[in-house]
């Protein structure tokens, strides 16, 4: 690509000796896979299995990596294409699954609920610089069996964006299915203008449970959207050696793609993943590392050596409050994503260590998102060659403000922040608590949350999953829905 | 008439200067009420074009360029006023520059464009004005309004000056007295008993018409 900065983590021999490892792991060591059905459908393959270790070979290894899509589309609820997830393009969605929120306005860590999920994708729906939406939090309001299902169910009323999420329960991707199959029309349609994609996380080292397996081969054969999300963290479960840490990551991608190439060929699947380096001072999972946006911004390398579009758990924090950490890490972290090439990047709004998501944040990250995006733009040539006449003219002018040139470009030269971003001229001396940024970010998500139409889902359809919904209440033993926001 | 007036204001609203001179031609040439020309169809057009910046729809170089169409109109227009309708539409007389040592007039220039722009009748110095220069230029013109411009910590000293240099001759009442420019705040203009501070080119515009200007 041309005039787009970038980052080169590895040369070429060097990303082909990792995959070279990588395959090597897998058909040496193998993967253990926790299903029966899987481990069948691998083996049916030709892959050797023992002691439900899958060796996969390089052929086995090669044949998925060609057959699974370089580039993979994703609609929203509108049947409108709004990500076109590979090469070098770029997409934002919040980090998934947080168990806490920092209510907005209030500064204090609480357990979400059903309306906390709501206001969520509201306002997610409301900032243009996220392509998707995510089943951001867990709600507590509802019973664990069937937080999946209501995760996403919430996300399809409160937002026309398409939905990063994932199942908790074997019983969780029927329904969620059922849902997006209501959304869309049907199963074709699904199939033909994906609006969800769901995250299949192995454990580390190289283990798939029954229920990350099974996702594996159920998106598959529905067309829809697997990401594959490994979490090795270096020297805890993986390699201390950042490298052994690549590899072994690339190793638990390439054993997802296989399952779910021999699936159904061709199914859409995303090289991805949330691995972290590890605090061995605080025995903790530092997302804001810089080690951590290494291996992440690596694994987007390889990922693109391979062909394969990708995704990372990047631009969010460990801080515990939105602060000076929490801007830093997700600054830092947004670009590394960016300039390394990451696809679809996971992570807004959350922050200590991925368990609590800040609506504050959220908004804030946005500009971190959007500034990222326009640095990865670069440098354009535009009026190349011309810069002498512009500056005669300007210096005529004495000032370049009024240049036909200025006005034609200036808004696209230059991305101007939402005003949550202090760039006003200060007046020494003035109050400073006026503008203190947690205010302005709590003032923006409150207006936005009222302000922001966002379009409800069409009549017969809203219905139609909220009998799903119900259905699943039902077998949960709860007869109603928590009370929801309009 | 009426469609006259809009394509006046329009044209300002687009910063188009060159149309915004066109029709100040056609106005002349065809007998058109140049009062009437200047206050329904440029003015208009300029206060639209304030009012689009005051809302964040218009940026800079909007501002800028809806500034010069009116200028150049006014250009043409202004010299054939009458004495009377000068008076009426004339809000004050402003001489402005950037203080001795200080070469950085962007935001000065500005400053000029836009009072102008809003009817007052402007003295630009440019850049590295000394202190006397100010004051000959104010005895001279025989303005209302003195504004000067630094934009560093060394030279805004010379605001200071402007101000100790009146009264050392007794003539600090006959003169408004601002400051702007980045090192400039509302305290330093009350430190140094200037009369006004402006933090950009719209705000100054507000600060002269409300101190010089009758608004």
């Amino acid at each position: 690509m041309q005039n787009i900065p970038q980052i080169s983590w590895f040369e070429e021999g060097k990303l082909e000796s990792i995959v070279k490892e990588a395959i090597n792991i897998l058909s040496s060591t193998g993967v253990y896979i926790d299903s029966k059905d899987v481990l069948s459908l691998v083996g049916e393959a030709g892959i050797r299995i023992a002691n439900s270790r899958a060796f996969m070979s390089e052929e086995a290894v090669r044949n998925a990596i060609g057959s699974a899509p370089d580039r993979i589309t994703i609609y929203n609820r509108f049947g409108n294409s709004v990500m076109d997830i590979g090469g070098w393009n770029l997409y934002f969605n919040p980090g998934s699954s947080a168990v806490q929120i920092l209510r907005y306005g209030e500064g204090k860590t609480t357990t979400p609920v059903s309306r906390d999920l709501a206001q969520f994708a509201r306002l997610t729906d409301s900032l243009i610089g996220y392509d998707a939406q995510s089943t951001a939090l867990v709600p507590g309001d509802i019973p664990e069996t069937i937080a999946d299902r209501y995760r996403l169910y919430l996300a399809l009323i409160y937002s026309g964006k398409p939905v990063v999420t994932g199942t908790f329960g074997l019983d969780g991707f029927e329904p969620m299915s059922e849902m997006l199959r209501v959304v869309t029309g049907g199963e074709k349609e699904l199939r033909a203008r994906p609006i969800a994609i769901f995250d299949c996380c192995p454990k580390s080292p190289l283990f798939w449970s029954e229920l990350a397996a099974r996702n594996l081969v159920d998106c598959a054969k529905a067309g829809i959207p697997a990401q594959i999300v490994p979490m090795p963290l270096a020297g805890a479960t993986s390699p201390v050696t950042l490298i052994g840490t690549i590899t072994q990551h690339c190793a638990e991608n390439l054993s997802g793609i296989v399952i779910n190439q021999l699936a159904m060929p061709g199914a859409p699947v995303i090289y991805g993943g949330s691995p972290a380096c590890f605090d061995m001072r605080k025995a903790t999972t530092p997302m804001g590392a810089v080690e951590t946006q290494m291996i992440n911004g690596a694994g987007a390398q390889i990922a693109k050596h391979l062909g394969l579009p990708s995704h990372a758990y990047m631009a969010l924090s460990d801080s515990k409050t939105v602060d000076y950490q929490a801007g830093m890490e997700t600054s830092m972290s947004a670009l590394v994503a960016a300039l390394s090439g990451v696809n679809n990047v996971s992570g807004p709004g959350m922050h200590n260590f991925q368990t609590c998501q800040s609506m504050e944040k959220l908004v804030l990250d946005h500009e971190v998102c959007m500034m990222a995006r326009r640095f990865r733009e670069g440098i354009k040539f535009r009026e190349a060659g011309h810069s002498k006449e512009i500056i005669q003219e300007g210096i005529k002018k004495k000032q370049f403000l009024s240049l036909k040139s200025t006005l034609k470009w200036y808004r696209e030269e230059t991305y101007f922040p939402d005003a949550v971003i202090d760039r006003d001229i200060g007046e020494k001396g003035a109050d400073l608590s006026e503008g203190e940024i947690l205010k302005r970010a709590s003032d923006r998500v409150a207006e936005l949350l009222v302000s922001h139409n966002f379009v409800t889902l069409e009549a017969g359809k809203s219905e139609a999953i909220e009998e799903i919904m119900l259905r699943e209440a039902k077998k949960a033993g709860i007869g109603k829905l928590p009370e929801l926001p309009e | 008439m009426l469609q006259f007036y809009e394509k006046c204001k329009k044209a300002v609203i687009e910063g188009d200067s060159d149309l915004a001179l066109k029709l100040a031609t056609e106005a002349i040439d065809k007998n058109k009420p140049v009062l009437d020309v200047i206050e329904k169809g440029f003015v208009k057009g300029i206060e639209e074009v304030g009012r689009l910046w005051e809302d964040g729809t218009f940026f800079l170089p909007e501002l800028v360029m809806g500034a010069e169409a009116i200028k150049k109109a006014l250009s043409l227009l202004n010299p054939i006023l009458s004495d009377q309708q000068t008076k009426g539409f004339k809000k004050g007389k402003v001489v402005i520059g950037t203080v001795e040592g200080d070469v950085h007039d962007i935001g000065k220039t500005l400053v000029a464009t836009m009072l102008s722009a809003s009817g007052f009748e402007v003295y630009d110095l440019g850049f590295d004005v000394g202190v006397d220069s100010f004051i000959e230029g104010a005895d001279k013109w025989g303005v209302n309004c003195i504004a000067s411009s630094a934009l560093l910590t060394t030279t805004m000293q010379k605001q200071r000056g402007i101000i100790e240099k009146l009264k050392e001759r007794g003539i600090r009442n006959k003169y408004t007295v601002i400051v702007g420019g980045a090192p400039c705040s509302r305290k330093w203009a009350d430190e140094i008993g200037a009369d006004g501070y402006a933090k950009d080119a719209v705000s100054a515009v507000t600060l002269v018409g409300k101190l010089i200007g009758g608004d």
